[in-house]
């Protein structure tokens, strides 16, 4: 980080985030609001898988889990009559971590190709169980009767004060992320993704430090599953299955692994071609395909590697 | 209760199943094991040379001639993907080679809609192919038994290639010590590109043979995808013998599980929860295994890699 | 000097109120439909485009005398997908009217948007339990059915001839369950065994129907929508089950025929299905609009465009009802709930959840005149049927 022009790019996208209510308003079309604020939960999911991925070397396919896991707390605690957000919220995070313990514990025990097989068989249990639990929907889903409710403080039907909310959560998820990259823990962390046996070596407990990592990643995604349930206003198992995954996987790499706000360039890179392509054509991923092709052989670093010319790649 | 001809006949559909994973699992994990290279695309290859095959049955009429085309037809395909596309991800991280190769995933799912559209083809089977013999007042399938028959040769085959030719030693020492290979002077790129194609022979044949009982459609790749990979996992990744031991382990397993586990579950769950967990615990049955296996074994059952 | 002055107020108050007077009558009706035309169920949102086509032109394009519009919108069968659409359609393209909806997740993740646009909903497919029960509206309606309705209608047939055992197969997600639910509320026989497959990947059902024959029951009910079907007949057949009779519901229709029949799947002739509808249903609304669908596509139409047909049929009528004045919600509300719009189904009322009380048949598949695979009516299996969820939702029956 420290690039000049990578801090530019990222500011503006910011600075343009902060206007999308305005415009959306002008235009008199609340659905950039929606899809502003979809990119941005996707982007801070994208920033926690980062954490384990661009940081750690840890390649989970099984990430999307988490946010289904926080988004479905937050639907059954509805369900139950349980909507103050205040309850919801921090349930929400603390469940994700407890199940990132467990798949942590399972997955680390494995490297390389047998990690991201596990960490995809876990994730794919989770949604053949969200599928097999009728009591709330099943795969027909479970519609968010209201959402959390924090009492006077602030409102977050209100579509705009939710959009900030998201706004808000997304600055906070990045400066905790540098804290944490930039700490002694991250160090150990990009330590041990470069050379794990050196770090054992020099005697660091790196499983610990991993098991931490993943577990921190996965209470991230829950808080962005949570945001995720109150923005759709419905959680189906959908959002665990391993495709979900493999977008944020796309969404990191096409920002820029082990870059900061890499994550955020390429949610939002993500997003637009989504929507951009197909609305010109029923068959975009005829090129998205080949897109993503070109993206890793040639655009090494990623968009914003690309587009800020960053000379020392971590690989 | 138990019905041992029921019992006879899982376990034939078990090994039916198993060896068509297996065909594709023996391609994969030699892909992976030689050249350390995770290819999601294999599943867009099985596709391809599913829909290969129900397109010159189609025309011809014949469905020999439409399995016996696919191949080679396949096998030219894995060919210059692999020299094309591939071969600049060999030095790049696994991360890089899946986005890759799901990348070609994308695209040949579109390219697969935009030629044969987005229902599927259906393959009409020859007479001969569609009866059944009765082997101890059990109906068994004609087709099933030609699977079977097909994938017991191919395994035969590719043992004796494996263990009994030169090619077969250096695809064990390739899998084993790729870099001890290339250090004895052996051009490693020629023997990548032969693995690569038999792989994609055997998703071929794989996908015409499964043509005829699944459904020939877009994504039938990815649906059997994750199960391949897990057998991989299981038996150990560069290992012909843990692809086959691994196949058969979850083709069996598999189907062991979807018949008995509600009844399992009636002897000691209320009706009702047994009737919901038999189904959901059957559906997670091989990844219940595979982390078992995983958890004391990390490396899968017969790992390959030995430096 | 009176005269002229009264003439000129009322000139001037004529100028000023004429604007608004005409404003009341929409220039054009704009109708937002939601469906799937992408991937492999792209099949059932084009035959939905294609009868919503055959309505507008058995309309001439207008409505109570003014052009209509018909905006369709890819879902991918994706709920937030379809959540973004209807946003788009009522937010951007500012629609009149909602239709469409195929799939129930879908209609679930966009029915709080639809809600709170105080814009009527016509849901042309889509027969989830909650929408008929706890999350009715006032501004929705259905032209289709619920779920549990048709293996109910099924499960009647099976009492009727005398079935005294039955197996089920299904897939285990929410539609799939819902209907061996219905099968199981009014069978009286004994299910011999239940077989729930993982869906949508599998599609071998090798292990299921072993277990299906050993279990030796009168019939086999099952429910394989979309690639499944082919799958499943193929396996049952090669299975030697031929002799067991298969049952079926939501399986075999308009859109699997011509592909059960193009691979020869001899087995599916003489099975038995149950639906409110069938190509063949005897009303002179219907049998217009199967010909004129044959006539400009070549192909039989299939439940979801007749469906989408009685949709815009229901609009149309409500909008003529109120001349085009689309701000008497409340009149065209009252108009919808009377069911007289000419629907391919007859006469129907609605039931206090709007969804309908209606007929249903049971239907074996037969070759046509033209060697064509379809279904025929054989009798009527329930009539003026309601659904078993309309006693949960709070709207009471005012009409």
């Amino acid at each position: 980080m420290g690039n000049r022009a990578q801090i530019i790019i990222v500011g503006t996208i910011f600075v343009g985030l902060g206007l999308v209510p305005l415009f959306a308003e002008l235009t008199q079309t609340p659905f950039y609001l929606d899809l502003a604020r979809r990119m941005m939960i996707l982007a801070i999911g994208a920033l926690s898988l980062n954490l384990i991925m661009g940081y750690g070397g840890l390649i989970s396919f099984g990430h999307a889990a988490y946010i289904g896991i926080g988004a479905y707390v937050v639907g059954i605690c509805a369900e139950h009559e349980l909507v103050s957000g205040f309850i919801q919220w921090p349930l929400a995070i603390i469940v994700s971590g407890l199940f990132a313990i467990i798949f942590g514990l399972i997955s680390l025990r494995t490297r390389g190709v047998y990690f991201i097989m596990i960490t995809l068989a876990l994730a794919q249990m989770m949604y053949f169980l969200g599928v097999s639990l009728d009591r709330y929907g099943g795969d027909d889903g479970l519609p968010l009767i209201e959402r959390s409710n924090f009492g006077a403080v602030v409102d977050i039907t209100n579509n705009v004060t939710l959009y900030f909310i998201v706004l808000g959560a997304l600055v906070l998820s990045l400066l905790f992320c540098k804290r944490l990259i930039n700490s002694r823990f991250g160090m150990v962390l990009q330590g041990t993704r470069s050379n794990e046996t050196r770090m054992k070596t020099i005697g660091f407990p790196t499983l610990r430090y991993q098991l931490t990592a993943f577990v921190i990643a996965g209470m991230m995604a829950g808080f962005a599953g949570a945001l995720l349930a109150n923005h759709t206003d419905f959680i189906n198992p959908d959002m665990m299955h391993w495709t979900r995954s493999g977008d944020l996987i796309i969404m990191v790499l096409l920002g820029g692994m082990g870059s900061l706000a890499g994550p955020v360039v390429g949610a939002l890179a993500f997003i637009l071609l989504e929507e951009l392509l197909s609305g010109v054509t029923e068959y975009w991923q005829l090129i998205f395909g080949p897109f993503l092709i070109l993206v890793v052989l040639f655009a090494r670093g990623g968009l914003l590697g690309f587009f800020a010319n960053k000379e020392q790649r971590d690989e | 209760m138990f019905d041992p001809n029921l019992l006879f006949e899982q376990l034939f559909n078990g090994l039916q199943l198993g060896l068509l994973l297996f065909l594709l699992a023996a391609g994969l994990t030699l892909v992976f094991g030689i050249m350390d290279m995770m290819n999601l695309a294999h599943g867009s290859l099985y596709m391809l040379g599913a829909y290969v095959a129900a397109q010159i049955t189609l025309w011809t009429g014949s469905f020999l001639l439409g399995v016996a085309v696919s191949l080679p037809v396949i096998l030219l395909l894995g060919v210059c993907l692999e020299a094309g596309l591939l071969r600049p991800l060999y030095a790049r991280g696994h991360l890089d080679q899946v986005l890759a190769t799901f990348g070609m995933i994308l695209f040949f799912n579109e390219f697969v809609r935009l030629v044969w559209g987005p229902e599927g083809i259906e393959v009409p089977l020859p007479d001969f192919l569609k009866g059944n013999i009765i082997i101890f007042d059990i109906p068994l399938p004609n087709y099933r038994l030609v699977v079977i028959g097909v994938g017991l040769l191919v395994a035969l085959m590719m043992y004796l290639l494996v263990t009994r030719t030169r090619t077969g030693m250096l695809i064990r020492a390739g899998a084993s010590n790729r870099d001890m290979v290339q250090a004895l002077g052996i051009d490693i790129n020629r023997v990548f590109t032969l693995v690569f194609g038999i792989g994609a022979a055997l998703a071929a044949l794989a996908g015409a043979l499964a043509g005829p009982i699944l459904a020939v459609t877009i994504g039938m790749g990815e649906n059997i995808l994750i199960q391949v990979l897990v057998v991989i996992v299981i038996g150990g990744i560069g290992s012909i013998r843990g692809a086959f031991v691994g196949a058969m382990l979850i083709g069996i397993i598999d189907i062991l599980g979807r018949s008995f586990l509600d009844t399992f579950f009636k002897l000691f769950l209320p009706v009702n929860a047994a009737e919901t967990a038999g189904p959901a615990v059957a559906s997670m049955l091989i990844y219940i295994l595979m982390a078992a296996v995983l958890f004391f074994k990390p490396q899968g059952l017969f790992p390959a890699k030995t430096g | 000097m009176k005269k002229i002055l009264v003439c000129g107020v009322s000139a001037l108050a004529l100028c000023f109120t004429a604007p608004y007077a005409m404003a009341a009558k929409a220039k054009k009706i704009k109708i937002g439909f939601v469906t799937t035309l992408s991937g492999g169920a792209g099949v059932i949102g084009k035959d939905m485009r294609q009868s919503v086509e055959i309505a507008l032109d058995h309309l001439a394009n207008k409505m109570g005398g003014i052009p209509v519009e018909v905006l369709f919108e890819d879902d991918q069968v994706k709920p937030e997908v379809g959540k973004q659409k209807t946003e788009k359609l009522l937010n951007k393209d500012k629609v009149d009217f909602l239709s469409g909806f195929i799939w129930s997740h879908v209609l679930l993740a966009s029915r709080n948007s639809a809600v709170k646009s105080g814009k009527f909903l016509i849901v042309s497919n889509a027969g989830t339990s909650k929408i008929a029960g706890r999350l009715c509206h006032k501004n929705i309606f259905s032209t289709s059915w619920q779920n549990d309705q048709v293996p109910m209608a099924l499960g009647e047939v099976l009492n009727k001839r005398g079935v005294k055992s039955l197996y089920i197969v299904a897939p285990n997600y929410a539609a799939g369950r819902d209907m061996v639910a219905g099968v199981e509320r009014t069978f009286k026989g004994k299910v011999l065994g239940k077989d729930l497959t993982k869906w949508p990947t599998q599609l071998d059902f090798s292990a299921e129907l072993a277990k299906a024959r050993a279990a030796n029951a009168e019939g086999v009910f099952i429910f394989y929508p979309g690639r499944a079907t082919n799958a499943f007949f193929r396996q049952y057949a090669q299975a030697g089950m031929t002799k067991t009779p298969l049952y079926s519901v939501f399986s075999v229709d308009s859109l699997s025929l011509p592909k059960l029949q193009q691979a020869k799947l001899q087995n599916v002739l003489g099975t038995y299905s149950t639906q409110f509808w069938s190509p063949d249903l005897d009303t002179p609304v219907n049998k217009k609009f199967v010909a004129d669908y044959r006539a400009k596509f070549n192909a039989y139409p299939s439940h979801y465009g007749a469906q989408s047909y009685d949709s815009i049929m229901m609009i149309a009528d409500a909008v003529k009802a109120v001349g085009g004045d689309l701000s008497k919600m409340d009149a065209m509300r009252d108009q919808m709930r009377k069911a007289s719009y000419p629907s391919v189904r007859g006469d129907f009322s609605y039931g206090n959840n709007h969804f309908p009380v209606q007929d249903f048949y049971l239907r074996e598949v037969v070759k046509d005149s033209t060697g064509n695979w379809t279904t025929k009516i054989v009798q009527k299996v329930y009539e003026n049927h309601q659904d078993v969820y309309a006693k949960k939702c709070k709207m009471k029956k005012s009409w």
